[in-house]
């Protein structure tokens, strides 16, 4: 053995390690691939051997390989076997291994609980501490159920080292298993106290955490913070306090008010510039739940621009970039204190850091007015001029965009000068955005009527021009911009004032190189045109010119048509066609302008982009429905091969008489009106959209005569430029005449005092230079306002909003593990004993608390606390009485100090019994465990629980054991089915398939698997006879081995613990519905209590009410059956009396009750 | 919430890598389509995109920037320094203060220096466990533990100690063999220049 280890680890001086490996790779530049290739296959092998150190050292390279990024998944089970060696060495890699690639996903996970468990309960901190660590990153809601009482219970750990780590892993803990929230909460609330900062930080960082997105349940915590917050001088713990006012004052504005005081004061006093900026940002989002300007407050928010203009000049970018970030907080309330620091924002446009830049940008985008957009979009334009860099150039562009269309236009008051700004930006080249342009002339063109003609001219240019555009082929972003000019120009072709020139740009054979949808736009607004110019020349009565535009098109269109793109070949077919029949009524001397202008007539409306999501389905309307009921198979089969010759028929025949008479058309036409007007989802021209157009007090607004001769053809300046000068003349010359009028109107006011010159004028006296008549978009009739299409669903904070300040209910425990042997504690017990120094140190606050809830309690909520004592009044009494229990309660609380430290009673998982428990011994250990088989190699123990969603499933629950010095391998685990119970198998396997146990056991572990069985009938007890297969593996052999078993099923395991109310239980009994039997045992010899936690614990009982030695018990079994019992005792002599609505169930239980005392 | 840390050289090269959160590719959400293997390379891609997004800036610019579009785009901050060959990278959410966290990659660094004396890159290529360990105890899970750095070397410290006494004779010859090995190791000049970090720490008092 001793020459076996010291082989062992000569062998292992020439594995490689983590340096070797990493210096191998530095060493294989060229092959870096392969050689890492072979480094895995020597750690497959070195992992298939039996020395834990050289797994270790094998999973430590695979961390390595993981951050290069290899898939190192396949060693998961590697890597839990090293987490569960007891040498810290080891478990600190495995840990390490499993933090860096174990998720949600990860199979193995469920097999470390135990391991973890076992860990956090170690008496070595750091074993403790690399568990919590590692259990941070790949926690599941498995794991976070399975552990979150244990971590809890680390929560009051002596080391202030494990305490600080537990705390913070609750946050994960809380995250994944919401449940643990409320039960957690009351001692995370005590960590904000604790004597160590480490601690302190880590409660309030986890406060912090929840409070953050649930804040109005965090709101009765504030005192405490604000406690906390004067007398703190950790600048990490200030600064995560004072983020979380921030989001709490949003909630309680008179928090606020009371906070700026001393936040103001840290701003002046402190040296720290990140606690400082905090504070600032705090008082930011203060001022702004303050909606009253206050006077004071004008003075914090000078306070705080002054202190930020200090951090934008400052030569650090940092403080630059947040100073300018924490401004634009500021902007959204006050935008007149920030608009005064322009040309500090302008002046950061230019810095070298890009970061700013986008940042001033921001800035610039809530700063605008009507009176200075011209301005700000001007410099902006020198700024794209300028830009180096293709991604900040169309930044800014964008942001053009964005200011000049920010809330429906707002700030525009010439669209002429948006739309030349927009042309202007289409000569930028290489942008991405060319569809970000078309979509803004688009919804120009569209929704401000005034501009169409103005938007139409400048679209024809740009149609003219269009090779200037396309003429580069990295230029291709901006041709998008085509799209919009040939749309507008189509569409509101009226406005043109020379469609046959336009007519001719768009059918230039150049065309044809743009991309398909693009053509597409072209070949269809070629057809608008075309009606245009037919109806144009038709009323000039010039029959040659309209032949000659037809001729036109006939001569181009042959072009698209054999275009690759179907759209445009489709539509090109089509409109050549119709030309073609055109052209021949032409010939005809038909009048036919009339007919095709009626193809494109009527309007085209902008729709709401969410609409169509909220057309409400008409009453009577089931989308689920058939349409035609669905054709049985035999039908279809039969019949198809007929319909095929049948049907030939009547096309033929249709197809001859197309030309259907005038009469017929007429009644049609009408039945399809009629059609129409029922059809809600028809989209009528008809007044009920006309009404939504008309917005209030459009009419009033002041129609200005655009004079277009003027702006358009100055040479040498930009075309915008000219709309600014023009625009500060208009407005110069408004002034003027509204002084005028003022001073006419003073002069006839004169007696009444005097008003001094109104100063620079203010935003409402700058009138727009036409009609904004800013069409809204269209949303469907009786459409709801709703605004839940923006959350997302799988925000897992959802689950954490939550009420932290109601009363723990009875419910509400964390899960403790209920299947291991030793000895059971009830949760409430354990946690009554770790809540009693809390309870010492605020008991004063805490009865006058309870005294202040008292009136809004109702009983459910007093439950719980009312079970720690006795209870010896029936229910009837129970409200009478209710005060005279609560003084009661306190008295006994007092008392309970001192009998803390025992670990009595409480058998399983309810608490309602431990009332009692202050004078009665403690309870032997007990395990519901029972053997299932056993052999030299292998130990099967097993339990079985019904299962709450289902009333047909039990889950056998059985723990494997290895006794051998061998490794056991695929076990395979498997029972003969009876009528009434089957194991439940995979989708696939046969009725007499084994199911393979998960996992495979080194020596001497165990580990545990689950069987879920389909049950039928409940009311008899069963045994199923069943094998277990296996293979032995040692050093030089493997052997095939099985094991018999008999899974028993008693009638006890379908029954479930459900806690029952008194009340309840009465009422229960009286119905009369339950039959009755009895049961006497002699000779038991041990306390009353004990008796009761056996029955709760072994036969999953409850008890209801406990006086002195008489209890009355309820459980359930899975399918509804009430079962209940009173059970009395007198010296040695217990007598049962049980009810329940099924006797055979009943007698069973009894039976087994029996057993079991006749065990012991 | 601190997403992720990423440590990486000039070139690009992984030194230490920590993702908090699960990252996923958007197209990919379902979880179990996702595979490990993919998995693996998302986290690759956020290195890659983050390397691209963080070795274009010149050394004077401002250390935050918006996440890229692997990690969470906007919603998240890149908060970073630059220190002789090495980029930290801490992607946080809006929780973090910006300078705080500035100030925690300082003291993450100076505890390397403090526990491998003189830290250099090569300790980082050759000891990315320790790294690992050290961050630990600086970071729990996306969470700040602990600022303090005395306290983080003391238990970095007692936790090596322990290893050691574990060690006991089976890892003698093993450190035997790594103590011959690394004899061949070449001399490369340790450059990380702690002196001038401070320069552009904003002026906090120490936790």
């Amino acid at each position: 053995m001793a020459l076996k280890i010291v082989k062992g680890s000569i062998d292992r001086m020439f594995d490689k390690n983590l340096q070797d490996l990493v210096r191998g790779i530095r060493n294989h530049k060229e092959d870096e691939a392969k050689y890492i290739s072979t480094c895995i296959d020597e750690i497959k092998q070195e992992l298939k051997q039996d020395n834990i150190a050289v797994k270790a050292n094998a999973v430590c390279k695979l961390t390595y390989l993981q951050m290069l990024g290899y898939d190192v998944s396949w060693a998961a089970f590697n890597i839990v076997e090293v987490m569960s060696s007891s040498k810290f060495t080891y478990k600190r890699i495995g840990y390490l291994a499993a933090s860096q690639c174990f998720h949600e996903g990860t199979d193995v996970i469920m097999l470390t609980t135990n391991q973890i468990r076992k860990d956090l309960s170690s008496p070595n901190q750091y074993d403790t501490g690399v568990a919590l660590t590692g259990l941070s990153c790949f926690v599941t809601p498995d794991l976070a159920r399975d552990l979150a009482n244990d971590i809890m219970t680390l929560m009051s750990h002596t080391k202030p080292y494990i305490r600080k780590k537990a705390v913070l892993i609750m946050y994960k803990v809380f995250l994944k298993y919401p449940e643990s929230l409320r039960p957690a909460f009351p001692r995370l609330k005590e960590k904000l106290e604790d004597p160590d900062p480490g601690v302190q930080s880590a409660a309030v960082n986890v406060i912090c955490e929840l409070a953050r997105r649930n804040p109005k349940n965090y709101l009765s915590l504030a005192p405490l913070f604000f406690k906390l917050m004067t007398s703190s001088t950790n600048n990490w713990v200030l600064i995560k306090i004072i983020k979380l006012f921030g989001a709490l004052t949003p909630l309680e504005p008179r928090l606020g008010k009371k906070l700026i005081e001393p936040l103001t004061n840290l701003i002046h006093s402190t040296s720290a510039m990140s606690l400082l900026y905090e504070c600032v940002n705090t008082v930011i989002a203060v001022l702004i739940s303050l909606s009253s300007g206050m006077p004071n407050h004008s003075a914090s928010i000078q306070l705080c621009v002054q202190k930020l203009r200090i951090l934008i000049e400052d030569s650090d970018q940092n403080l630059k970039y947040l100073g300018l970030l924490a401004m634009s907080k500021i902007l959204k309330t006050h935008p007149k204190s920030v608009q005064s620091h322009k040309d500090l924002i302008l002046q950061c446009l230019d810095d070298k850091d890009e970061s700013i830049r986008l940042r001033a940008l921001d800035l610039l985008y809530g700063m605008v007015s009507k009176k200075n957009l011209m301005e700000i979009v001007k410099k902006l334009m020198l700024h794209v001029d300028k830009a180096e860099g293709t991604t900040y150039r169309d930044e800014l562009l964008t942001k053009i965009i964005d200011i000049c269309s920010q809330s429906n236009y707002q700030y525009i008051t010439n669209f002429e000068w948006y739309i030349s700004i927009l042309v202007e930006l289409t000569r930028l080249e290489g942008t991405r955005h060319g569809h970000l342009i078309a979509s803004q002339m688009l919804d120009v063109a569209i929704r401000v009527k005034a501009i169409r003609g103005f938007a139409v001219a400048q679209m024809a240019t740009l149609l003219d021009n269009a090779h200037l555009l396309t003429g580069n082929t990295q230029r291709n972003g901006i041709c998008e911009v085509l799209y919009a000019a040939a749309w507008i120009c189509g569409e509101f072709s009226e406005h043109l004032e020379d469609p046959m020139q336009t007519l001719e740009a768009m059918l230039r054979p150049k065309v044809a190189t743009l991309p398909g949808h693009i053509q597409a736009v072209y070949v269809q607004n070629a057809a608008k045109l075309f009606a245009t110019v037919l109806q144009k020349h038709e009323g000039e009565t010039d029959s040659q010119a309209a032949q000659e535009t037809s001729q036109l098109l006939i001569d181009r269109l042959p072009l698209f048509v054999q275009s690759a793109n179907l759209e445009v070949q489709e539509r090109a077919s089509c409109i050549l066609q119709l030309v073609k029949y055109i052209q021949k009524l032409q010939q005809k001397n038909v009048e036919v302008a009339e007919e095709v202008t009626a193809l494109f007539a009527g309007e085209l409306n902008p729709v709401a982009p969410k609409a169509q999501k909220k057309v409400p389905i008409p009453e009577g309307l089931d989308l689920d429905a058939w349409i035609n009921e669905p054709p049985s198979e035999s039908e279809s089969e039969d019949e198809k091969p007929k319909v095929v010759f049948a049907k030939e028929e009547p096309k033929h025949y249709r197809s001859r008489h197309t030309e259907v008479d005038e009469k017929e058309l007429a009644r049609r036409r009408e039945v399809r009106k009629q059609e129409q007007a029922n059809n809600p989802f028809y989209i009528k021209a008809s007044p009920s959209s006309q009404k939504v157009y008309d917005a209030p007090g459009v009419e009033h607004i002041p129609v200005v005569q655009i004079d277009l001769s003027v702006p358009l053809k100055v040479p040498g300046m930009p075309m915008s430029d000219q709309y600014l000068k023009l625009e500060e003349e208009r407005r110069q010359k408004e002034k003027a005449e509204r002084k005028k009028k003022e001073k006419k109107k003073k002069r006839e006011k004169r007696g009444k005092g005097r008003k001094a010159d109104s100063g620079p004028e203010s935003e409402e006296d700058i009138t727009p230079a036409h009609q904004v008549d800013i069409v809204t978009e269209e949303m469907p009739e009786n459409a709801l306002p709703s605004d839940d299409d923006d959350k997302d669903p799988n925000d897992p904070h959802k689950a954490l909003d939550i009420d932290l300040d109601k009363p723990l209910a009875d419910s509400e425990k964390l899960p403790v593990r209920t299947h291991r042997p030793e000895v059971l504690k009830s949760p409430a017990e354990d946690r009554d004993s770790k809540s009693v120094p809390q309870e010492t140190k605020k008991k004063s606050s805490k009865e006058k608390k309870e005294k202040k809830k008292d009136k809004e309690k109702d009983r459910k909520q007093i439950k719980p606390t009312v079970h720690w004592f006795p209870v010896q009044k029936s229910s009837k009494h129970k409200k009478k009485k209710q005060k005279k229990e609560k003084e009661e309660k306190e008295k006994k609380k007092k008392k309970r100090h001192h009998h803390h430290h025992h670990h009595g009673d409480a058998g399983g998982e309810d608490s309602v019994q431990n009332g009692t428990v202050e004078e009665e011994e403690p309870l032997p250990p007990m395990s519901n465990y029972s053997l299932l088989a056993e052999n030299s190699y292998i130990k099967m123990v097993y339990d079985i629980q019904g299962n709450h969603q289902d009333e047909s499933k039990v889950v056998v629950s059985v723990i494997f054991e290895n006794k051998s010095d061998s490794f056991l391998k695929s076990m395979e685990f498997n029972v003969l089915d009876s009528l009434n119970s089957k194991l439940q198998r995979p989708e696939g396997a046969g009725p007499h398939d084994g199911l393979t146990v998960p996992f495979q056991l080194p020596p001497g572990v165990s580990n545990e698997a689950r069987f879920v069985f389909s049950v039928q009938s409940i009311v008899m007890p069963q045994k199923l006879k069943g094998t277990l297969t296996f293979i032995v593996k040692s050093d030089e052999s493997s052997t095939h081995e099985k094991l018999d078993f008999k899974l028993h099923f008693t009638c006890t395991s379908y029954l479930i613990t459900t806690p029952c109310y008194s009340d309840a239980y009465a009422k229960l009994l009286e119905s009369g519905d339950l039959k009755g039997s009895s049961l006497r045992l002699e000779g038991i010899n041990m306390p009353f209590h004990h008796l009761l936690a056996r029955i709760c614990f072994h036969h999953h009982f409850s008890v209801v009410e406990r006086i002195d030695s008489c209890a009355s018990m309820y459980s359930r079994s899975i399918q509804g059956h009430h079962v209940c019992l009173l059970v009395k005792t007198s010296d040695q002599t217990v007598s049962i009396d049980a009810k329940c609505d099924e006797p055979s169930l009943l007698g069973n239980v009894l039976d087994e009750i029996k057993q079991t005392f006749s065990k012991c | 919430m601190i997403k992720a840390i990423l440590i990486f050289n000039n070139h690009g090269k992984p030194r230490l890598i920590r993702f908090y959160q699960y990252f996923l590719n958007m197209q990919l959400q379902i979880k179990h389509l996702c595979t490990n293997k993919m998995a693996e390379d998302m986290q690759q891609q956020i290195i890659r995109e983050t390397f691209h997004l963080v070795s274009k800036r010149d050394d004077n610019v401002c250390n935050f920037l918006e996440g890229g579009s692997l990690i969470g785009g906007s919603d998240y901050k890149l908060i970073y320094r630059h220190y002789a060959t090495l980029y930290f990278v801490f992607c946080v959410d809006s929780s973090e203060s910006e300078l705080g966290i500035l100030d925690l990659i300082q003291v993450f660094v100076e505890t390397l220096d403090k526990c491998f004396e003189n830290v250099c890159e090569l300790d980082l290529i050759f000891h990315m466990d320790k790294v690992h360990y050290i961050l630990q105890e600086v970071v729990m899970g996306g969470m700040v533990l602990e600022t303090n750095m005395n306290e983080i070397v003391a238990q970095v410290e007692l936790q090596n100690r322990m290893e050691k006494s574990e060690g006991g004779l089976s890892g003698a010859p093993a450190r035997a063999v790594s103590a011959v090995k690394n004899m061949n190791l070449p001399e490369i000049p340790r450059n990380i220049n702690i002196g001038d970090i401070n320069i552009k720490v904003p002026s906090l008092s120490p936790f």
